[in-house]
């Protein structure tokens, strides 16, 4: 199959692509096409044909987005590569940053010349060290070639890059919450509407994509929206995507692949299957935030439509797979006990609400369960559900919690009944 | 008083940003670099620089994990206690620190040398399980390669 973010970092012979190795395999181009020969509503029309969903977890269609900036709208425009990338068990954008940073800076430069931004910022958290000294060496770079900075090769248009390293805080990846932070306040989220693409940083039309998204547009703008659809398996979202399997298996790591790879394919054949001695038993698909899967859902093509019909979401496409050695509950505490810890505290009931979970399900792994405790976990997915808190970190915790209490039932049971953890 | 290094470091910063507001996060980080933590009386020279409140600033210090409002150790060791750790092993790699070191994690060995904190997914979820310290990631840890990986920090 053909690959395209990744393409570059196959044939690496150093240990990152810097900008001359770049400029060789054909980077840059796009941006020269772009500001020749097409208007910034071309360039958005092109990535809304080629049907790219945002990566980042919610699969939004990328040009849509843009599109909802008006080009009549005021000046400052932003536009922001979220590289926060903190969902546990997520992986894939650290690739990208370490090994191709012009790939991500090249596409981001394109999306800030579509909605005409001013002012582009990388969000990068800060435990990617390594990626930080290689986009903070590319951005000057970038800026040293002319492809940045103003009258971006005798283009007319200017634009002005800059990389923020995050204090660390998962609400950062929260679109609001990152404009927040990148204000220099508290990453609490912000009431939508109005929406950031109206009122986004410092109340300026923005725009907030992730790195493996805004990786993508380069290849588009050079091949088209045809062949970018062409990459996939599935009708709706095209081009590759970059999957990741973690947890006890064989190979652990990350792989581009058509976009609606099963996910039977990427466990078994680019993962390896299961160690030696264990049995697959379920997987969060993408990220700490989904609903698990499980043996019935192995051939089902890993893209945003198929999963979200399965009942879970595909979020970032970074698999953690639970094997049957390993206590669900207590998989479920971890999941909870970190949502509890990285909520912002702006709303009550995920204030409140998680932490309590949390103990709750903790006294049940320590053997101090009762059985009207599972009663009242059920009836907390629903109070920290959809629609109940402010933003969506709540209703996400509260994901995989309420697929383990239906198909690990027995487990939770019987850590009640035996008064202590039957994986211990 | 900050340092001249510490407040070029800082100004350095406000070319990227319309505000001065934004540059704080950045502000704090620079002078725990410089000092190890953040003091109250930093936040104040921080405060007097970006025209802001200790009491916005320190807002702010206590929302993000990177931010140490009390004294740490020479070294800092970060353990992902995230998922994918969890299940590769975070436990028995806490109990090996905990008991190698013969402190609790948030707390500092008597020689000031490391201090021990739990941190969020740090990203190498597939090398788990993962720790940092200080600027240096530490992957696929096992307890026989612990006393190693602590030796490199005196």
């Amino acid at each position: 199959m053909e690959k395209v973010l990744t393409k570059n970092i196959d044939n690496l012979e150093e240990d990152h692509l810097d900008l001359r190795g770049y400029e060789k395999a054909g980077g840059y181009q796009g941006l020269r096409k772009a500001l020749k020969t097409m208007t910034p509503g071309e360039v958005t029309q092109v990535v809304s044909d080629a049907n790219l969903r945002g990566r980042g977890g919610a699969g939004f269609p990328t040009g849509k987005k843009w599109s909802f900036v008006s080009l009549e709208s005021s000046h400052p425009r932003y536009f922001i590569a979220n590289s926060d990338e903190m969902e546990p068990g997520t992986f894939k954008d650290r690739l990208l940053l370490e090994s191709d940073p012009h790939q991500l800076i090249e596409g981001l430069i394109l999306a800030s010349y579509a909605i005409q931004a001013d002012v582009a910022y990388i969000f990068l958290r800060w435990a990617y060290k390594t990626a930080a000294h290689r986009i903070r060496q590319a951005i000057a770079d970038a800026y040293e070639a002319g492809y940045l900075g103003h009258n971006i090769l005798g283009s007319g248009y200017s634009l002005e890059m800059h990389l923020h390293i995050s204090a660390g805080r998962y609400m950062c990846g929260e679109e609001t919450g990152l404009l927040n932070a990148l204000e220099g306040k508290r990453a609490t989220p912000r009431p939508k509407p109005p929406f950031a693409v109206t009122s986004g940083l410092w109340g300026q039309p923005s725009v907030v994509n992730n790195v493996e998204t805004l990786s993508n547009v380069p290849h588009i703008v050079n091949n088209g929206a045809q062949w970018f659809n062409s990459l996939s398996l599935t009708p709706g979202s095209g081009g590759t995507k970059l999957y990741g399997v973690s947890g006890k298996v064989q190979r652990p790591g990350a792989w581009e692949l058509p976009m609606g790879t099963t996910i039977r394919e990427i466990l078994y054949e680019h993962a390896g299957g299961m160690r030696d001695g264990l049995k697959f038993r379920a997987l969060l698909p993408g990220g700490a935030s989904t609903d698990f899967l499980y043996e019935e859902h192995l051939d089902l093509p890993m893209d945003f439509d198929a999963i979200q019909k399965a009942g879970s979401r595909m979020g970032t496409g970074t698999m953690v797979i639970l094997d049957d050695k390993t206590c669900p509950v207590g998989m479920v505490l971890n999941l909870e006990r970190f949502f509890a810890q990285e909520s912002c505290g702006w709303c009550t009931p995920c204030r409140d609400g998680l932490p309590w979970t949390a103990r709750v399900l903790q006294a049940i792994e320590e053997g101090e369960g009762q059985m009207r405790d599972l009663d009242r976990l059920q009836k907390h997915t629903r109070l920290l559900g959809p629609g109940h808190t402010f933003c969506a970190l709540a209703p996400g915790a509260m994901e995989p919690l309420q697929s383990a209490l239906t198909r690990f039932r027995d487990d939770f049971e019987r850590h009640i009944v035996d008064g202590r953890c039957p994986y211990h | 008083m900050l340092s001249k290094d510490e407040q070029q470091a800082i100004e350095a910063e406000f070319a990227h940003y319309p505000t001065k507001q934004a540059v704080c996060i950045e502000a704090m980080k620079v002078v725990q670099r410089h000092r190890g933590w953040v003091t109250d009386e930093n936040l104040a020279d921080i405060g007097d620089l970006l025209e802001m409140t200790t009491d916005e600033l320190d807002s702010v210090a206590t929302f993000y994990n990177l931010i140490y409002r009390e004294p740490v150790g020479r070294h800092v060791i970060h353990v992902c206690d995230s998922v994918s750790c969890w299940i590769m092993g975070y436990e028995q790699l806490r109990r090996d620190l905990t008991g190698h070191l013969g402190i609790e994690m948030g707390e500092t060995t008597e020689d000031g040398r490391f201090t021990l904190l739990p941190i969020q997914c740090l990203g190498h979820c597939e090398l788990a399980p993962a720790l940092m310290i200080d600027d240096d990631l530490h992957t696929s840890l096992t307890e026989d390669r612990l006393p190693g990986v602590l030796d490199e920090y005196q």
